[in-house]
């Protein structure tokens, strides 16, 4: 394996609260050192060098929460197209969801996405098993075959777990395993056949509403039924002020719960909706001012542990049509660490907030060993510009989908470099190794 | 270049009393005469002519105004036209119909103005009365009543200027931009 | 006149262009009244009538406005389940583009598709109704017939009765009424009352008697009777007994209030049989203007150059 110097770069590892500007040495696809610049070349011969200066280098994100669409939607997506898009984004590892056709509710999915993820790009592809079989709510998953293959985390997300006795069972069976279980929270009888927040916009609009009580309500269930049981809970894509306010209690009262938010949620609001544009709309739906506010507090006091972008790829036969019957779901991998660095050039977080809430909380939420730069540890590494501005334009993605409500847009800060094992897999001047 | 003056409000009220004369002579009376006037100043216009035919005659003869827009052959053309005045008194059904508009030019409103009486009924005849004739015209049509024959180039352009719209009583004639088309 | 190549909502409009609207649809009128009921002012143009959605006074009253014009009128209707798979709004569009269209008019149960529809057309587009979102030439007609009867618009308190939430007839008057200087109060039950219906400029009661008190105009909506099932009300009986508008409502009406009703009326349901054949109702009045509305719609839209 090559042997790599990333010099003289702003090196950021909020999990070990280094900030400084370092020289990071890789060998064997691991970290070998880590030291004050020195300004000095490599002693030795064959070294590959790469140029930090004025860059940022922290450890490769790590998103929790996407849906890589393989097996069975790959028209969508593949496991190929979404480990690129997320190289593209700075992600060393990502979680990928049970809900692929057939479900991840089975060893043998669960190995054959492992196998899928082995030859894509190198980004380490995990995946999530279902907590029931067949994301149908009735019968739990046999958790310990999904481990044993590979899985990290069980949910139905996608699909809430609608039984509350299931979801009791699931958080007190799964803790054999240690595998964390991961909570789409939605009250589908009170969400309705609602297809955006409800509020002032929806009315306007004319298009029916999801109260923002169909998520919160099943929160607060899922956070007693934590306490009940010990179970490790996290609860994905928080979207509401007052589920902000049910998870910051419960942490308060030391329960072992997690939760993420994502870019979207942190960054919009429903006006976004106001042209119909069916590339916001999403489950949960983009939320009020108010809403947004508490997400972007939450991250700040640590209530929300994590950011993930619920990379949710759609095709324009799922997007292209009424409103009323697009798909929901947006992706998020390509333009995640530019929104959120938009958000700390705006002054919403800092910027250790931020990489905190992309590298070391996420692998901490789901207990995997991923999101720091340790000696002796993978090399996963992200490299990057925070100075440079630059618009989204889907049809640069590398994944197979464009439904993102980003499009347009102006970032500040953008992925030069993924590094993963010491390879590097992504290289936004195209000299991919 | 300033506009040119070719008929002050003397004149046109001269002109208006003696085509009013005329209208009479002609058609013997007022018996079955409706006066229709194309908006907007050919509708004052008619409506002057009933006046100074009642005057002579004693009879106020039934006037209104018929509007050519929706029949006009440049629909499409242009800009949406706003709609005017559309006001048939009494059926024209075997009614002497004299249409008045202010400038005779191309004859393109005046056959838009006979298709739209025509879905009114099925008038005995129909004339024409105009206060200014300035020639070029591009279909078939002459005016049975001129005030005065006006000889233009089509790079001038002819206005009428009315009391009841435009506050003064005149005719004038102005130089267009060079490629003004007709 | 209009600056503006689609018809989507009122909410688009400027007061200017919903003035001229109304008088040119007050030309049209006209129209109507002659023996000859058609001119010849669309000859050679084709208007599509797309009805997702069953419907047949709005799309007849557009049909009959088309045909006035000399317009060619084509009906398409389609059973929403029919389209579904595999065809985008994209296809459809750009399949009605290749028949060479000069105006579509669109209903359809999903809010927002006319507008989505727009995008792909070069061709004009009017909603005929967009799911609870809008109903604009169904707001034209209304405020036309209003003004009709009473001369004006400005300082009239307007009030809407009956299933706000899901109504696109009641969003579009709110900001119909609204913008030409009207007051507008919404009236229903808690449950028929979408949420920030406020933020759109109208009042909120649930209290019939006194709202009718108080109007200059009253709009009774239809009800959907399939609506009891979604417990939005419990019995057609007591929606009827607390919304319905009957002559012992009425009586405390003042003096010359007028009564509208998009239609189709349930009658004895949310409006009296006498309350709606009595001199206050203008319920056949808004038929007709609706005709002359479309036709003014028509010809703003397609009487002009196309840049």
């Amino acid at each position: 394996m090559r042997r790599l110097l990333l010099k003289g770069g702003r090196v950021l590892d909020p999990s070990r609260s280094v900030d400084g500007t370092y020289d990071v040495a890789v060998t064997g696809g691991r970290i070998a050192s880590i030291r004050p610049a020195t300004g000095e070349p490599p002693r030795e011969e064959g070294w590959r060098v790469i140029d930090c200066t004025g860059l940022l280098v922290i450890p490769g994100l790590v998103d929790i929460h996407t849906h890589l669409r393989e097996p069975g939607e790959e028209y969508k997506e593949t496991i190929r197209t979404g480990a690129e898009a997320a190289a593209a984004g700075g992600f060393t590892t990502v979680l990928c969801m049970a809900n692929t056709r057939p479900v991840n509710d089975n060893a043998s999915v669960t190995r054959y996405i492992k196998k899928r993820a082995e030859e894509a790009c190198g980004v380490k592809v995990l995946p999530v098993g279902a907590l029931s079989v067949g994301l149908k709510g009735e019968r739990l998953t046999e958790m310990g075959d999904l481990r044993d293959a590979g899985c990290v985390a069980v949910s139905d997300d996608g699909m809430p777990v609608v039984d509350g006795s299931l979801m009791r069972r699931a958080l007190e069976y799964s803790r054999i395993f240690g595998l964390p279980v991961i909570s789409h929270a939605e009250d589908p009888l009170l969400a309705g056949d609602g297809v955006m927040n409800e509020g002032a916009v929806s009315t306007r609009l004319g298009l029916k509403g999801i109260p923002r009580h169909a998520e919160e309500i099943m929160v607060a269930r899922d956070i007693a039924l934590a306490e009940l049981t010990g179970g490790r809970l996290h609860i994905a894509h928080v979207s509401t002020r007052g589920s902000v306010e049910l998870v910051r209690s419960a942490k308060k009262r030391g329960l072992d719960v997690t939760a993420e938010a994502t870019p979207h949620h942190l960054a919009l609001t429903d006006e976004m909706l106001l042209g119909y544009d069916t590339d916001c709309k999403m489950n949960p739906p983009l939320r009020t001012v108010e809403d947004r506010d508490a997400l972007r507090e939450g991250v700040k006091d640590g209530t929300i542990d994590t950011i993930a972008t619920d990379h949710a790829p759609h095709s324009s036969i799922e997007k292209d049509v009424e409103f009323d019957d697009a798909a929901c779901g947006v992706v998020g991998l390509e333009t995640a660490l530019g929104v959120v660095l938009s958000l700390v050039d705006d002054g919403v977080l800092t910027l250790d907030e931020a990489i905190r809430a992309m590298t070391v909380n996420p692998s901490r939420a789901v207990g995997i060993d991923a999101g720091t730069l340790e000696v002796g540890g993978a090399a996963d590494i992200a490299i990057v510009d925070l100075e440079e501005r630059w618009t989204v334009d889907p049809s640069l993605f590398r994944s197979r989908s464009r439904n993102t409500p980003f499009k347009g847009m102006e970032m500040k800060g953008r992925v030069m470099k993924t590094i993963v094992d010491g390879e590097v897999v992504y290289d936004r001047e195209g000299k991919s190794s | 270049m300033k506009p040119r003056v070719v008929m002050d409000g003397k004149g046109i009220e001269r002109a208006l009393a003696r085509i009013a004369h005329e209208i009479l002579e002609r058609n013997k009376g007022t018996e079955d005469l409706v006066i229709l006037g194309i908006p907007t100043r050919g509708y004052h216009l008619a409506i002057r002519l009933q006046r100074k035919i009642e005057e002579i005659e004693g009879v106020r003869v039934p006037t209104g105004s018929v509007d050519a827009t929706l029949y006009r052959d440049d629909i499409g053309l242009k800009e949406t036209q706003p709609l005017k005045k559309m006001e048939i008194p009494i059926s024209i059904d075997g009614k002497v119909v004299v249409m008045v508009d202010d400038v005779l030019y191309t004859g393109r409103t005046i056959r838009a103005a006979m298709n739209a009486l025509m879905d009114f009924g099925r008038a005995f005849c129909i004339q024409l009365a105009v206060l200014v004739d300035r020639g070029h015209r591009e279909l078939p049509i002459k005016a049975d009543y001129v005030g005065k024959n006006i000889p233009t180039s089509r790079r001038e352009g002819v206005k009428v200027h009315l009391e009841e719209v435009d506050g003064t009583n005149e005719v004038i004639v102005i130089q267009e931009d060079e490629d003004a088309s007709p | 006149m209009l600056d503006r190549k689609d018809i989507l909502g009122i909410e688009e409009l400027g007061r200017d262009e919903i003035e001229t609207i109304l008088s040119t649809a007050a030309s049209f009128k006209e129209v109507s009244t002659r023996e000859i009921k058609k001119v010849p002012t669309l000859r050679g143009k084709t208007v599509i009538n797309l009805f997702y959605e069953p419907s047949t006074r709005t799309r007849t009253s557009f049909e009959i406005a088309a045909k006035r014009m000399s317009a060619d009128a084509i009906n398409i209707s389609v059973s929403a389940s029919s389209i579904k798979k595999g065809e985008t709004l994209k296809d459809t569009a750009l399949n009605l583009e290749a028949m060479a269209p000069d105006c579509i008019v669109v209903r359809h149960g999903s809010a927002g598709t006319p507008r989505m529809l727009a995008g792909y057309l070069d061709c004009s587009v009017i909603n005929a109704g967009d799911g609870a979102h809008e109903h604009p030439s169904q707001a034209l007609l209304d405020i036309f017939t209003v003004k009709e009867r009473l001369g004006r618009i400005e300082g009239l308190h307007v009030v809407i009765v009956g299933d706000i939430a899901h109504s696109r007839v009641a969003r579009s008057n709110i900001h119909g009424f609204t913008k030409m200087g009207a007051r507008v109060t919404v009236c229903g039950p808690p449950t028929m009352i979408p949420p920030g219906i406020e933020s759109l400029g109208c009042s909120v009661t649930h209290e019939m008697e006194g709202a009718v008190e108080d109007a200059d105009v009253i709009m009774m909506l239809r009800i959907q009777l399939e609506r009891q099932t979604k417990a939005l009300f419990p019995s057609i009986r007591e929606y009827s007994r607390l919304y319905g508008l009957d002559a012992g409502k009425l009586k405390r009406a003042k003096e010359g209030v007028i009564i509208l009703h998009p239609g189709p009326i349930n009658r004895g349901v949310e409006i009296s049989p006498e309350v709606a054949d009595g001199p206050w109702s203008l319920i056949l009045d808004q038929v007709t203007n609706g005709v002359a509305v479309r036709m003014a719609l028509f010809y703003l839209l397609l009487g002009g150059a196309r840049e």
